[in-house]
């Protein structure tokens, strides 16, 4: 279904204001979280950069905006906002010619060839998440990491072309970009006909209409949302009134696996992460919250090597063998059956299979973040008035107490989101090994183990 | 459409520095009230500890924890006392009738160091000064050496009893009895005197240490002791424990991190950090006179980890204390 049809939404869309209205708001919450991260109470849990960032954006983030929009944070974040302003120089204007759509007022380099992958994303993602007990709990180093952010991103504004500090390095995008693809939501060219003939290509190249896309994507050959930032230029820029927002099936996307490592790894990185994160902030266990929040102690760094290993190691690892054992299984077939098999690298086998733990990585990650949203889901409305802990009383709930919410539907609501990502991995494992001949029994038997791993960490 | 493009910039830089400028406006705008934070003594105990007020005006503090929850009270000002929660702003006023150094401190067990969060109101102004007492202290009237061992030269086969001892006080000379025989004296002074006594002869050692019992007894009363009581297990139950064994709740951990939790104290480098007395330990207590408990106390262990109190309780709090203590080695004493 076209949403674009409405001429009231294509308007919005098309319209820089909204977009324009959203940075404004959203880059002013930010600097004031990075403000109270340094000027406010180091009180985690009486903190506006905590609590903001880390329980209500996170909530809306990882339970709505993801799951329902895809990269439809992307498309408001404000991080890179003013680094584009500067880019641009300009901060509603379109570009006053052509010639300087797609060009940056500043060194405007192109983005290494080598490092056009999210290997970087992939590493950033697990250098925040290393240190993530103490960022997530401490005000100040939560301003360190978004202030870091900022400049980083401003910096790479200057220096490169376009967004490529989206694109390339931010820890969130990576797998905001992943889960995405599970998102039923999409941007897409009506006609690929239409693009193919399409002279100047202004939606990569920029327009006085509109840039070129900041997300350095030829919307023309766009088969999944993993890398559109859904910024809306290029429905400003088309010539041939040629772009849509659709609204489609949950996960479509996911039938056309990747056959690249570095998001295969993304899938394995998240999954992992999810896991130790239920262990370590929601487990039982004080030793290792101990060791996973003493950074730079001795036992900090065996929580780092596990974390490390587990992820980058055990879990690809475990996930190889069991791939290897179906191409196995589907090897015994093909000779008793004499069934035809499809000529696939086991390399590649491994990417496209991987796509099946989107599913339940996406899942895991809902129904750890449920927990803990629920659980101190209450600090939002004491911070709310009371933002920096300087005794404000804003709009008189300062002195709400910290009361979890919902905790009888809690387990109930986790295992049904765990069980459905199963499902949903388990149906996305048959579809795609059926597509290169393989058996997805194995696959599934790995997605429902550590399905029951998670389920046993959470309940 | 520059003039659009002027409105979006300016708009968004003015929100973007109002959101910063104003909170630190209204900051520097609020009145002059002292901020008193609050943190373990590990990560800086109370800062500022060093306050000014002045006599006979009020002294608004707003009190915030950055870490724990904390407990406030100005010393021998029990009624200044409140919790100091993480995150929240707790504010409170006092008012100094007399210049003087005045001593707050924290009241919940915060931590390991917790006994060293302490601070200073220096509170100036024209009347006397405050003194915590006109006279010296009574363990330098008497000589005592604090810090000279005392083990008791008698103890008792089985726990003295005051109810047995009142039974047969009819016999005692009314000398025992004063509060100033009491202060002065160890229990185990006091057997080895009553011993002597040719009146005392035909008692058995039992009898005579009930009569020491009694002669405690006799020199406090059931509120003070439930006082005493209550200001033990508020403020000396985390180290010597709530059982008077010297086993508690920080003890072990104090010990382990001995010297070097001692050294975190300025210019005290000669020190040892002992482990806390055992106030059940009959030799240790019936060796010590309530003088030298109120030594101890008042001034503190001068380098073992144990506190000065002189300037947080009252004399009277001090003694009521004391006579809680020997409940740790008399019967009768249960309030």
């Amino acid at each position: 279904m076209e949403l674009t049809r409405n001429p009231l939404v294509k308007g919005v869309l098309k319209s820089r204001w909204p977009q324009w209205a959203f940075f404004t708001v959203l880059l002013a919450m930010f600097l004031f979280a990075i403000f109270a991260g340094i000027g406010g109470t180091p009180v985690g849990n009486h903190n506006f950069g905590i609590v903001f960032v880390w329980i209500a954006w996170w909530a809306i983030l990882i339970l709505v905006a993801v799951p329902l929009f895809g990269r439809g944070w992307c498309a408001v974040c404000p991080i890179p906002v003013p680094g584009e302003w500067l880019q641009r120089g300009a901060v509603l204007d379109p570009p006053p010619t052509n010639e300087q759509a797609s060009k940056g007022r500043w060194l405007n380099l192109r983005w290494p060839n080598k490092l056009r992958n999210i290997w970087l994303q992939n590493t950033s993602f697990l250098l925040v998440a290393l240190f993530s007990s103490i960022i997530l709990t401490t005000p100040q180093v939560t301003a360190i990491v978004l202030a870091s952010m900022l400049f980083l991103a401003i910096g790479m504004s200057l220096v490169f072309e376009r967004r490529s500090f989206c694109r390339y390095l931010c820890p969130v995008g990576g797998f905001i970009g992943l889960y995405a693809q599970t998102a039923p939501l999409e941007l897409r060219t009506k006609d690929k006909s239409v693009c193919v003939s399409c002279e100047g290509k202004p939606c990569y190249n920029g327009s006085q209409a509109g840039y070129g896309c900041p997300w350095q994507v030829f919307p023309g050959g766009l088969t999944k949302n993993t890398y559109c930032g859904l910024c809306m230029e290029c429905l400003r820029t088309c010539p041939h009134d040629n772009i849509a927002v659709n609204i489609r099936p949950f996960a479509a996307d996911l039938s056309k696996p990747s056959a690249r490592l570095d998001e295969a790894y993304k899938a394995f990185i998240m999954l992992g992460s999810a896991m130790i994160y239920a262990a370590v902030l929601l487990g039982p266990w004080g030793s290792l919250k101990s060791a996973a929040y003493q950074v730079g102690s001795a036992a900090w760094f065996v929580y780092a090597a596990v974390f490390l290993v587990v992820i980058l190691l055990a879990l690809p690892g475990a996930f190889w063998l069991v791939v290897r054992f179906s191409a196995y299984l589907s090897l015994l077939r093909q000779k008793s059956q004499s069934v035809i098999r499809r000529n696939t690298s086991p390399r590649s086998d491994f990417s496209r299979l991987a796509t099946a733990l989107i599913p339940l990585g996406l899942a895991f990650w809902v129904a750890f973040s449920l927990s803990f949203v629920l659980t101190n889901g209450s600090y939002i409305l004491m911070t709310l008035s009371d933002p920096l802990g300087w005794g404000w009383n804003l709009f008189g709930t300062a002195q709400t107490a910290w009361q979890p919410v919902l905790t009888f539907v809690l387990a109930p609501l986790q295992s049904l989101v765990l069980v459905g990502g199963f499902a949903w991995s388990a149906r996305t494992a048959q579809k795609n090994a059926a597509e290169i001949a393989l058996s997805p029994a194995p696959i599934i038997v790995f997605c429902l183990a550590v399905t029951l791993l998670m389920l046993w960490l959470l309940l | 459409m520059r003039k659009k493009e002027v409105f979006a910039g300016v708009f968004a830089m003015i929100l973007s520095l109002g959101v910063i400028a104003i909170p630190v406006l209204v900051r520097f705008g609020a009145g002059n009230d002292t901020e008193i934070h609050a943190r373990v003594a590990e990560s800086g105990g109370w800062m500022p500890d060093v306050i000014k007020a002045k006599a006979g005006e009020t002294l608004h503090l707003r009190l915030i924890s950055d870490d724990v929850v904390h407990g406030f009270a100005v010393g021998q000002m029990p009624e200044t006392e409140v919790d100091v929660e993480p995150g929240k702003v707790t504010e409170i006023s006092v008012e100094f009738d007399q210049p003087g150094i005045y001593t707050y401190y924290c009241t919940r067990w915060c931590g390991l160091n917790h006994w060293r969060m302490r601070g200073t109101i220096e509170v100036s102004g024209d009347s006397p000064a405050y003194a915590q007492s006109d006279s010296k202290p009574l363990y330098v009237t008497l000589g005592i050496d604090l810090d000279a061992p005392h083990p008791a030269v008698a103890i008792p086969s089985q726990t003295p009893s005051a109810s047995r001892g009142a039974n047969a006080a009819s016999d005692l000379p009314d000398a025992y009895l004063s509060a100033d025989y009491y202060r002065a004296h160890s229990p185990a002074d006091a057997f080895s005197q009553l011993r002597a006594e040719p009146a005392m002869a035909p008692l058995e050692d039992a009898q005579v240490w009930d009569l020491v019992a009694y002669i405690w007894r006799a020199n406090t009363s059931g509120d003070e002791i439930i006082d005493g009581q209550s200001l033990y297990q508020a403020n000396c139950a985390a180290c010597h424990g709530e059982d008077g064994s010297g086993e508690g709740v920080f003890a072990d951990d104090l010990e382990e991190a001995g010297e070097a939790s001692m050294q975190s104290m300025q210019g005290a480098h000669d020190m040892m950090m002992q482990r806390p007395v055992d106030f059940t330990d009959p030799r240790q207590m019936h060796g010590a006179s309530p003088a030298l408990l109120h030594g101890k106390i008042t001034r503190g262990g001068m380098g073992t980890g144990m506190p000065m109190w002189g300037a947080i309780f009252s004399e009277a709090q001090i003694w009521d204390i004391i006579a809680y203590l020997y409940a740790f080695q008399f019967e009768g004493f249960t309030p």
